[in-house]
């Protein structure tokens, strides 16, 4: 489609890129300074109602660069949601100072941008530079304590391990593009089935995964993830967490069911010329899970904690991929949704604690359960849901991932894994349990309640009630995730 | 050895010091000029594919003006950490950069 006739399906990213602008603007007319988060909340409204009209739409625009298509749209809402929320609960942050709340916005709407280009980009052009956009952001992001030593190491990590990480990616594009001719995946696909060789195939998959297994943090490429998420504001450290990494797995599946399988298609069956990474795949998610939930053992500080457990979780998520079928697809984008809601009532009640005990060790969070017994007990609900047992969703969600292995009768040694796994990750989920809830009995803690914004108190509870209410009836997300699996093209 | 190989061989040899570097130095300038070699061994992949290796498109010229516009981008920004880290740390070693770990 040429450019001008595209302008009509994006209207969703032309209001975002009017309301960083206009967000910016707002900063410089001092009568108009406090409208910022309001003006960035009813420009988040507007665009998730573009979003709603846009339903079901499948077209390719700006000259194959990216695409509208029920699958994108699916990772749109939860990128919007997860932007909106965490906006929210940054105005009442004391780790994001007053005076850089235009920066924050706008890099946060910023990266907002790039996750939906991610999300969308069909052309290896497109890929690097969304996944650039939401890159650079990031890492001023991670930096916006400026005084902050630990602030200032966790944004040159990430600087470091990102740039190397999407170097090696771009190595490897450079090679698919020599090898196939053309930008477009799509052509990618069409030429490798005619002539390429699986030796070529292989090098190219390998540096790729490098790029994609960065951004969602898989090992052996997850180094930077405790180090940043314990160093970064803790607003960004939970967008982190579900943004960039929902948005690693869309260009994940996007690349690999259209390059590297024989129909380049969602309808695929086989790996393209048997390049087995079914089998890369399951071996990389066990390590992944493992390192995740041993790691996490020994931590002392909640957010580094849950850095280790959103590993673990990504190495479940993996699994979806050793099984090619629409299928391990839906386990995956339900698994998703489910992860997004528990890890961000688990990070939203972590930014309340800092901002009212300025602490972020689990000893901190010593007599929660008496000081605040509603956030307490919301707590434990999504700290049961991220150790996946009944009756919370993480339960449900695990049991589609593992379902997948049985159904597609292989890997039965990684369902052994993943299984063990979950019982190791008892123990550290509820060693934050047991400091909120039973004090030893020499110990002296206030029992002075702690008053919580009432926003931030109904965005946990929400969002930790929704893993409840998903454990009950989830039919509809299934639904909506089995109408979502569906490229442009098919 | 035609072109197209003659290119492909500087572009490695140009990857391979850039990891060299990066896995070497412990001066946080000095891994970024390896970030640097790395994406301009791409640059050149892309170039010299797009010239030998029978295109008919400009897509991997257009590609390398991107990725050099995005590597000074980049450059900028990792610039900006690194000072700031030098007034709080008083040193851009990366090795000294060690109070978040466990």
């Amino acid at each position: 489609m040429s450019n001008f006739s595209s302008i009509a399906y994006y209207i969703p990213e032309l209001i975002l890129v009017i309301l960083i602008l206009s967000v910016i603007v707002i900063d410089l007319i001092p009568s108009l300074q406090d409208l910022k988060f309001p003006v960035a909340f009813i420009g988040l409204g507007l665009l998730a109602l573009a979003l709603n009209l846009s339903h079901g739409v499948k077209a390719s625009i700006f000259m194959d660069l990216i695409v509208v298509d029920p699958f994108s749209h699916f990772f749109k809402w939860i990128f919007v949601l997860a932007t909106a929320s965490i906006l929210l609960v940054s105005r009442y942050s004391v780790e994001v100072e007053e005076e850089n709340h235009v920066e924050y916005i706008s890099l946060m709407l910023m990266i907002l941008l790039g996750l939906f280009l991610m999300a969308s980009s069909t052309n290896l052009l497109m890929i690097y530079l969304a996944i650039e956009l939401v890159s650079i952001p990031s890492y001023i992001l991670a930096g916006m304590k400026k005084n902050d030593r630990a602030s200032n190491e966790a944004s040159l990590k990430y600087v470091i391990f990102g740039s190397f990480a999407s170097g090696l990616m771009l190595f490897g594009l450079s090679w698919l593009y020599g090898i196939s001719g053309s930008t477009n995946i799509l052509d990618i696909h069409a030429a490798l089935l005619t002539n390429g060789n699986q030796f070529l195939v292989y090098m190219s998959l390998m540096m790729i995964m490098v790029g994609f297994g960065y951004k969602i943090s898989m090992a052996p490429f997850h180094y930077w993830t405790p180090d940043v998420y314990e160093g970064s504001p803790t607003p960004v450290t939970a967008f982190f967490s579900i943004g960039p990494k929902a948005a690693g797995f869309a260009i994940l599946i996007r690349v690999l069911y259209t390059i590297f399988t024989n129909d380049g298609s969602l309808n695929a069956t086989s790996p393209l010329y048997d390049v087995n990474w079914t089998l890369i795949f399951a071996v990389l998610a066990a390590i992944t899970m493992t390192i995740g939930n041993f790691l996490a053992l020994h931590q002392e500080n909640v957010k580094r904690l849950l850095a280790f457990s959103s590993i673990s979780h990504v190495g479940f998520m993996l699994i979806a991929f050793t099984v090619i079928g629409t299928e391990a697809l839906t386990a995956l984008l339900f698994y998703l949704v489910i992860y997004f809601f528990m890890t961000l009532s688990a990070f939203i009640i972590a930014i309340f604690i800092k901002n009212k005990l300025d602490t972020d060790t689990i000893d901190g969070w010593k007599g929660l359960a008496i000081r605040n017994p509603l956030i307490s007990a919301f707590m434990v609900i999504s700290l049961v849901s991220l150790a996946g047992l009944p009756p919370t969703a993480g339960f449900v969600g695990k049991f589609y991932l593992l379902a997948v292995l049985f159904r597609a009768k292989t890997f039965y040694w990684l369902a052994v894994v993943a299984i063990l796994n979950s019982i190791v990750s008892l123990y550290y989920y509820f060693k934050i349990i047991k400091s909120m809830y039973f004090l030893n009995e020499e110990e002296e803690v206030s029992s002075e309640p702690l008053e919580v914004n009432p926003y931030v108190k109904w965005t946990a509870i929400l969002f930790s009630a929704q893993t409840l209410l998903f454990y009950f009836y989830w039919t509809p997300l299934i639904e909506f995730i089995n109408r979502s699996l569906s490229f442009w093209n098919s | 050895m035609n072109l197209l190989e003659s290119y492909l061989v500087i572009s490695s040899i140009l990857f391979s010091l850039g990891i060299f570097g990066i896995v070497t130095r412990r001066n946080a300038i000095a891994i970024l000029m390896g970030i640097e070699l790395i994406l301009n061994s791409a640059n050149i992949n892309f170039v010299a594919f797009n010239r030998f290796g029978g295109m008919h498109k400009l897509d991997g010229h257009i590609f390398t003006i991107f990725v050099i516009v995005l590597a000074a981008a980049e450059a900028a920004v990792a610039l900006a950490i690194i000072i700031n880290l030098f007034k709080n740390a008083g040193s851009v070693d990366v090795d000294e950069a060690n109070t978040l770990k466990g």
